[in-house]
């Protein structure tokens, strides 16, 4: 799997805060999606009702997972599909390895799936000899670069035009500083049109799979999923077993949320309808569990399971906006990652959920409306009683909630902290242990408290105002 | 009667002053007496209150936010109303206690009788009118908590009616002009505990709303509450800027009741 291994989220995050022109760059370049979504979603007078209607379309799904999995088998299975199982992903990598195997595949395109980059797949075909190709413009340039995505929609988002410029130049022989979004996206097509037309097989990512048709719809921009699975025989497609409505009339429902969310269009370019192999070709479907089950099970979490990977909370969050997506050090990060991530490896990415000021903005914008503020906001607790919140923060914590409990010790600390911080010179306050002092000053202590002052204003009252 | 608010002197409401505002910003408090004595509310202050226990609540340590909990609730339950110049206090109280303590019939009566100051003005006194003026350029500042769980303002994410509670208290007051942001409701970065373990992203996201408000012309920066305030002030002082910063209920007493 390519993670970047990071000390934690905000020892990343000030590294790519000190680069400020790209960090004010890649904030506003991402706000800009958010503006989009805006858009489109005001333009829905009745957004908030398809929210709630999608959302407990998929609570009702997961509820009933194990029915609808077996009806999706069943009909999937009818049409003529090959329906597999993975308990994790390391089965999804020999499933998918040993289909491209059987069938002597030396090279496959893959279109755009977040589930193969959680099992890892790519490393996975590629020690085995099998080379594959990301066919999603931005997952390629990631390719090229040898890097993971940064962001579930838009994975190249940390890249400027000009680093790309210098990719092509470098990988594709393009001319030396090229800039030209046309140009390069020109030299792009070129050089996927290659290898679309030499791949044996095509693997695809699903958005949505219907139970009662056994069908499964691919939503891209580029229609290059459409491509990779049009020229070779063989198509795998990767999903998710979250990844199930009912019947084919709800994905009304999700289509109109879906692209609206993640970029500000109305649908996505291309959403395409696979129901069966085509004439002559074979098609393979691989249902991923990878844990999934496990959130199903934890109550706190379930709702993580309505997730639609539109990007729409990464977008909005405006610590991920000024961080990026590898401080996370996660497949993905984010608000959802974060409960995500952190709930199935808390040693190692417990600093995710304290990445976030709990603002609350992801909660709303949410188009299958996870409550995911309050859900990181479980997810510290999660830690804490797991002993993964540091002994410092909770050993401070400790002493001023024991503080806090006994009026006359807050009063005793309050009055003291402010008097120090009243006769002291600046030197001595604003030292390397004090972060708040940093960047910002610390409110100026006043002479006594609200308490106190309340008091003798009591026994002095000013004369009652009347109004009129 | 309209301009009388003697009615209002039925009810008994108990004042819930943020533990950081008792001792930082004494004045925030006293505003806010000044200013529910003005519309006829004799407001009683127990003195045994500290801290609603929301730092260690966001830290994720809930065992050691139990006690304060039950303290609140047991010191607030006299009241017929608990009133407070904070959004994100009052919405600890009445959103997050429940997965401190479980739901019970304590944190109900308590929990829904329990006001941010501008929507009990707004909601339980139904301030329409007032007499007074605030002659400045007022940026309003819309603190998360307040308006996205105690909805407060329709905010930018849902799609809905526009209203916005501190904001048409605001525009009561004659003479006042409300400065337009770039970004309407964009988190300042406080955070609590997150101000200082995200200390880089934190001032970032402060320092882009004090350049969105020195923009806009505000010469004013307000909001409900001071935790925010304070963060962001901190970076206008360090950076020598020219904004001032007011609680809203500054704002208010200052206009309405010292006119």
């Amino acid at each position: 799997m390519h993670v970047i291994k990071t000390a934690d989220h905000s020892t990343a995050a000030a590294a790519f805060i000190a680069n400020g022109d790209r960090v004010r760059w890649h904030d506003s370049a991402i706000w800009f999606a958010r503006t989009k979504r805006d858009r489109a979603s005001h333009g829905v007078p009745e957004w908030e009702t398809l929210r709630e209607l999608a959302s407990k379309i998929k609570l009702h799904t997961m509820s009933r997972l194990d029915e609808y999995l077996e009806q999706f088998e069943a009909n999937a299975t009818r049409l003529g599909a090959h329906v597999h199982w993975a308990r994790d992903a390391a089965e999804h990598n020999t499933i998918v390895a040993g289909i491209l195997n059987q069938h002597g595949v030396r090279r496959v395109v893959k279109s755009k799936s977040m589930l193969t980059e959680e099992c890892g797949l790519n490393p996975h075909l590629e020690s085995q000899g099998i080379e594959v190709t990301d066919t999603d413009l931005g997952e390629w340039i990631v390719q090229l670069r040898n890097e993971p995505p940064s962001h579930i929609v838009t994975p190249a988002i940390h890249i400027r035009k000009e680093e790309v410029g210098e990719l092509f130049h470098e990988k594709l022989g393009t001319d030396a500083g090229a800039t030209d979004a046309q140009y390069l996206a020109e030299a792009a097509r070129r050089h996927l049109r290659a290898k679309f037309l030499a791949a044996e097989a095509g693997i695809t990512g699903v958005n949505f799979a219907i139970a009662d048709t056994g069908g499964f719809v691919v939503c891209t921009n580029e229609g290059n999923a459409d491509l990779g699975v049009s020229l070779p025989k063989i198509h795998i497609a990767c999903m998710g077993i979250e990844k199930l409505v009912p019947r084919a009339t709800d994905l009304g429902v999700f289509q109109r949320l879906l692209a609206r969310s993640a970029t500000g269009q109305p649908i996505t370019t291309y959403t395409s309808h696979f129901h069966g192999p085509r004439p002559g070709g074979e098609l393979h479907i691989v249902l991923v569990d990878n844990r999934r089950s496990e959130m199903l099970g934890a109550g706190d979490f379930r709702r993580t399971l309505n997730c639609i990977r539109c990007g729409a909370c990464f977008n909005t969050c405006p610590v991920y906006r000024r961080s990026g997506g590898f401080s996370y050090g996660a497949t993905f990060g984010g608000p959802i990652g974060s409960i995500i991530f952190s709930a199935r490896e808390p040693r190692q990415h417990k600093s995710l959920p304290f990445a976030c000021s709990l603002c609350a903005s992801c909660s709303d914008v949410c188009p299958v409306k996870i409550d995911l503020h309050h859900q990181i906001f479980i997810s510290r607790r999660q830690l804490a009683n797991l002993g993964l919140v540091s002994f410092s923060k909770r050993l401070g914590l400790r002493v001023v909630a024991a503080v806090l409990a006994r009026p006359w010790l807050y009063r005793f600390a309050g009055s003291t902290a402010r008097l120090a911080l009243r006769i002291s010179p600046r030197w001595p306050i604003y030292n390397r242990f004090n972060i708040w002092g940093r960047q910002r000053d610390l409110p100026p202590p006043p002479r006594r408290t609200f308490r106190e002052l309340y008091a003798a204003r009591k026994k002095t009252p000013p004369l009652p105002y009347r109004e009129g | 009667m309209r301009g009388d608010w003697a009615y209002n002197q039925a009810m008994r409401v108990g004042l819930f002053i943020p533990c950081y505002v008792d001792q930082f910003y004494p004045q925030v408090g006293l505003a806010t007496v000044d200013v529910l004595e003005h519309f006829g509310v004799e407001v009683e202050f127990p003195e045994e209150q500290t801290c609603c226990g929301q730092p260690m609540a966001n830290a994720g340590l809930h065992m050691e936010t139990k006690p304060l909990a039950e303290r609140f609730l047991r010191i607030f339950a006299p009241y017929d109303y608990v009133v407070c110049p904070s959004g994100s206090c009052v919405s600890m109280v009445r959103h997050h206690y429940e997965q401190i303590l479980g739901h019970t019939a304590e944190l109900d009566r308590v929990g829904l009788r329990t006001f941010e100051l501008c929507e009990f003005l707004t909601d339980v006194l139904k301030v329409d009118r007032v007499t007074g003026a605030y002659p400045h350029r007022v940026g309003l500042h819309q603190s998360c908590h307040g308006l996205r769980e105690l909805r407060l303002a329709a905010n930018s994410e849902l799609v809905g009616p526009e209203f916005n509670k501190p904001r048409q208290l605001l525009e009561l007051l004659d003479g006042i002009e409300l400065t337009q942001l770039t970004r309407t409701d964009e988190c300042c970065g406080f955070g609590g505990l997150f101000a200082v373990t995200e200390e880089a992203v934190s001032c970032m996201m402060g320092r882009d709303r004090v350049n969105d408000h020195e923009r806009a012309g505000t010469e004013v920066l307000t909001g409900v509450d001071m935790s925010c305030l304070m963060h962001l002030d901190g970076i206008i002082r360090r950076e020598n800027k020219r904004i001032r910063i007011q609680h809203i209920a500054e704002i208010l007493a200052a206009a309405i009741v010292k006119n």
